[in-house]
């Protein structure tokens, strides 16, 4: 288990680190199958392991320093969640670099080092279980994500994405760490389940919210929560597109991964009391941060920018299924995630190879030549953003549903998924409309939008570049929609995620686990019953099918929004003001506002 | 022990972070972001600071006993100066392009992605 754990970290950065030291070879091909054999590696060491897991946890002390008593190493603590997110990871690195082989021609050998330091501190933040070492693998990835999101620097689009993306998320870092600090002075130790025994033994107090407050705002910084998610439509706009894969698909979701690891296995020791408060914070966050990327990837009409907000939009549904801290809200957000994350890297393999070969990104200025591609691609496009609407039997459907269910079965969240129908649905009817107009020329060309306009003061749109092949990225995203649609037919999936998920939360049990010594408990705890899909959610799904339908409808038709909605859009857009100082401000108040609902509700 | 290096820290993260919202110039930002970033070596230096202890080597004349300040939160610092040197290699790297192609390095100036 050591071996095969400590491997699956250690070959992608090695390998990465190899291809950035012989970097002036420039050999793009054995660049590319370098990188390409050690995500394969990584992949095949972490399946294994999960396999010999079978469910249960893996406990690795690094350099074997077991505790005695009182942590002083480093673990790396594996379960069937963290284990599975790592592994998808590593999956979606596949399309990802494949795409560079196919998209990245200048300094490729540099891509794909970084690339490769980027998934190993991914899959390295997944299995970790010491809240330093986790900010360390968090600041690894952060800054692979900086360089590659500036990689093509000489344009000014990418350049100024990347610093606004740098400076925010540096904030957020170091308020994390701030965190960190806060709580080492407290209690005096930094692996997560000593943490949470430590916290308990001394119970909340001011100082407890204020270090749950930077360390969540530095988590959901990453993840893109609003109010802290400003800088994710400049960052994922303007990315290249297999970066945007792994971004997009599970990059901020790592956000919320980490958010629930920390509250589970830190925080929730000492402020079980109060979970009816937490749970209405993060489940309203969740749904505003919904509502906020729905509405904003309606309003645009700049196609990577639309799915960037999509990914917002989606990452607050995430967060509804965290917030409610059940087993089975977690089960499905886990599911959700996995499916909607294929979907996702689906539409930006569409969107990517569309830019590429058109030269244009407006959705007025694509209009109907999308019709000129190969027919796959438009397809996969559609049936992709119909999963965003929970498309049944695709992944999305089955995870959502789970979702639900805890919200429903949560008490006094009755409301919630009516709620988060409308946000799937203005975010795959925004997803549709522009898909609609740009694979099949419906409707009238998008209006003019005067904010995005080139350098040469054109919105783009030269001539086809046809030497621009297509059948790779065509075929594809049509494997990652088939792949979505796969991972929603797996039998009993939702029994497997429901397993994991109350491990995960299974604090007492994590801590045993890792602490050893004789609070091991005889039983295991209760794992809910779940069950497939029922009426209930074949409802939700057809409305939100039906919502995004006709929000498409409206969009193709060309109906404008009410005046008071529109100018309350306009308002929205214009705080999007593309300024890392603005962005920065949003996000230490939005701490300060953090802490202050803690101190004010969990007291 | 004394409150005063938390005070620095917090006065530290805060006037950085006043710095970094209001900065005109993108050098100006990227140091200001090191001042954050220095409130986190001064609360991870105090948390660890004994009263009349000394560095953490072990030797002869000093045995295992006698009062240390601990060594963790250095090697923390350590790892947080690391991990802050490469960000900011990173983001004026990224400033010297924008000098360079744009001829501006006025934070303010960027804006080809809002709304």
């Amino acid at each position: 288990m050591m071996a095969l754990l400590s491997l699956a970290v250690l070959v992608p950065i090695l390998a990465g680190t190899l291809l950035a030291l012989t970097s002036s070879w420039e050999r793009r091909r054995i660049a590319a199958g370098v990188a390409l054999a050690a995500v394969l590696a990584s992949l095949v060491l972490l399946a294994v392991a999960l396999g010999r897991n079978g469910g249960g946890r893996s406990v690795i002390w690094w350099g074997s320093w077991p505790p005695h008593g009182r942590v002083v190493g480093i673990d790396f603590a594996v379960d069937g969640l963290g284990g599975g997110l790592a592994l998808f990871v590593t999956v979606l690195a596949v399309p990802a670099l494949l795409m560079a082989a196919y998209a990245i021609r200048a300094s490729a050998q540099l891509f794909f080092g970084a690339c490769l330091i980027f998934v190993a501190a991914m899959v390295g933040y997944c299995l970790t279980g010491d809240l330093f070492n986790l900010f360390v693998f968090f600041e690894l990835m952060s800054v692979s994500a900086y360089v590659l999101v500036g990689y093509e620097v000489r344009k000014r689009a990418p350049l100024e994405g990347a610093l606004t993306f740098a400076v925010t998320n540096s904030v957020g870092s170091i308020l994390f760490l701030f965190g960190i600090g806060l709580l080492y002075g407290k209690v005096g130790a930094l692996n997560m389940a000593q943490l949470g025994v430590g916290l308990h033994a001394v119970g909340p107090s001011g100082l407890v919210y204020v270090a749950f407050a930077l360390v969540a705002t530095g988590l959901l910084v990453k993840a893109a929560v609003i109010p802290f998610h400003f800088w994710t439509a400049d960052a994922y706009g303007v990315a290249p597109t297999p970066v945007l894969i792994l971004l997009g698909g599970v990059f901020s979701e790592l956000g919320l991964y980490g958010f629930a690891r920390v509250y589970w296995t830190v925080f929730d020791p000492a402020l079980g009391a109060h979970h009816d408060a937490i749970r209405a914070i993060f489940v309203l966050l969740g749904l505003a941060t919904g509502l906020l990327g729905a509405g904003m990837a309606l309003a645009q009409h700049h196609l990577r920018r639309m799915l960037a907000f999509v990914v917002i939009s989606q990452i607050g549904l995430f967060l509804v299924g965290i917030g409610l801290l059940s087993a089975d809200g977690l089960a499905g957000t886990a599911i959700f995630l996995v499916g909607d994350g294929l979907a996702k890297a689906a539409l930006f393999v569409c969107v990517g190879v569309v830019q590429l070969r058109c030269d244009a990104i407006e959705e007025r200025t694509l209009h109907g030549r999308g019709r000129r591609l190969l027919w796959p691609l438009g397809i996969a496009y559609l049936l992709a953003a119909l999963t965003v609407a929970d498309l049944p039997p695709w992944g999305t459907f089955a995870g959502k549903a789970l979702v639900e269910d805890a919200a429903l079965k949560a008490g006094g969240y009755g409301w919630v998924p009516a709620v988060m129908t409308l946000i799937s649905a203005l975010a795959a009817g925004a997803l549709l409309r522009a898909g609609l107009r740009v694979f099949a020329g419906v409707g009238d060309p998008a209006p003019y939008d005067e904010r995005f306009v080139h350098e040469d003061g054109t919105q783009g749109g030269g001539e086809d570049e046809s030497d621009v092949s297509v059948v790779l990225p065509g075929a594809l995203a049509a494997a990652l929609v088939l792949a979505s649609l796969a991972w929603g037919l797996i039998p009993g999936l939702e029994h497997a995620a429901a397993r994991a998920a109350t491990r995960f939360i299974d604090t007492a049990g994590y801590a045993a686990a890792v602490l050893g010594g004789g609070a091991r408990r005889a039983t295991a705890p209760a794992v809910p019953p779940v069950h497939g899909p029922d009426a209930t959610a074949w409802l939700y799904a057809l409305a939100t099918l039906a919502g995004a339908a006709a929000v498409a409808a409206l969009g193709v038709a060309g109906r404008t929004l009410p005046r008071a909605a529109a100018r309350t859009v306009d308002a929205v857009r214009a705080l999007h003001s593309g300024r890392p100082g603005d962005y920065v401000a949003w996000a230490a108040g939005g701490a300060a506002t953090l802490a202050g609902l803690f101190a004010l509700t969990l007291s | 022990m004394s409150v005063l290096p938390y005070l620095v820290a917090a006065w530290l993260l805060v006037i950085g972070l006043w710095g970094v919202i209001t900065s005109r110039h993108l050098v100006h930002m990227v140091l200001c972001l090191g001042v954050v970033q220095s409130s986190t070596y001064v609360l991870l230096l105090a948390v660890g600071y004994r009263t009349g202890g000394q560095a953490p080597i072990v030797s002869s004349s000093v045995p295992p006993s006698s009062p240390f300040v601990d060594p963790i939160v250095q090697a923390l610092t350590l790892t947080d100066v690391v991990v802050e040197a490469t960000v900011v290699a990173v983001l004026l790297a990224l400033t010297v392009q924008a000098h360079k192609r744009f001829g501006t390095a006025d934070p303010n100036a960027l804006g080809a992605l809002r709304g």
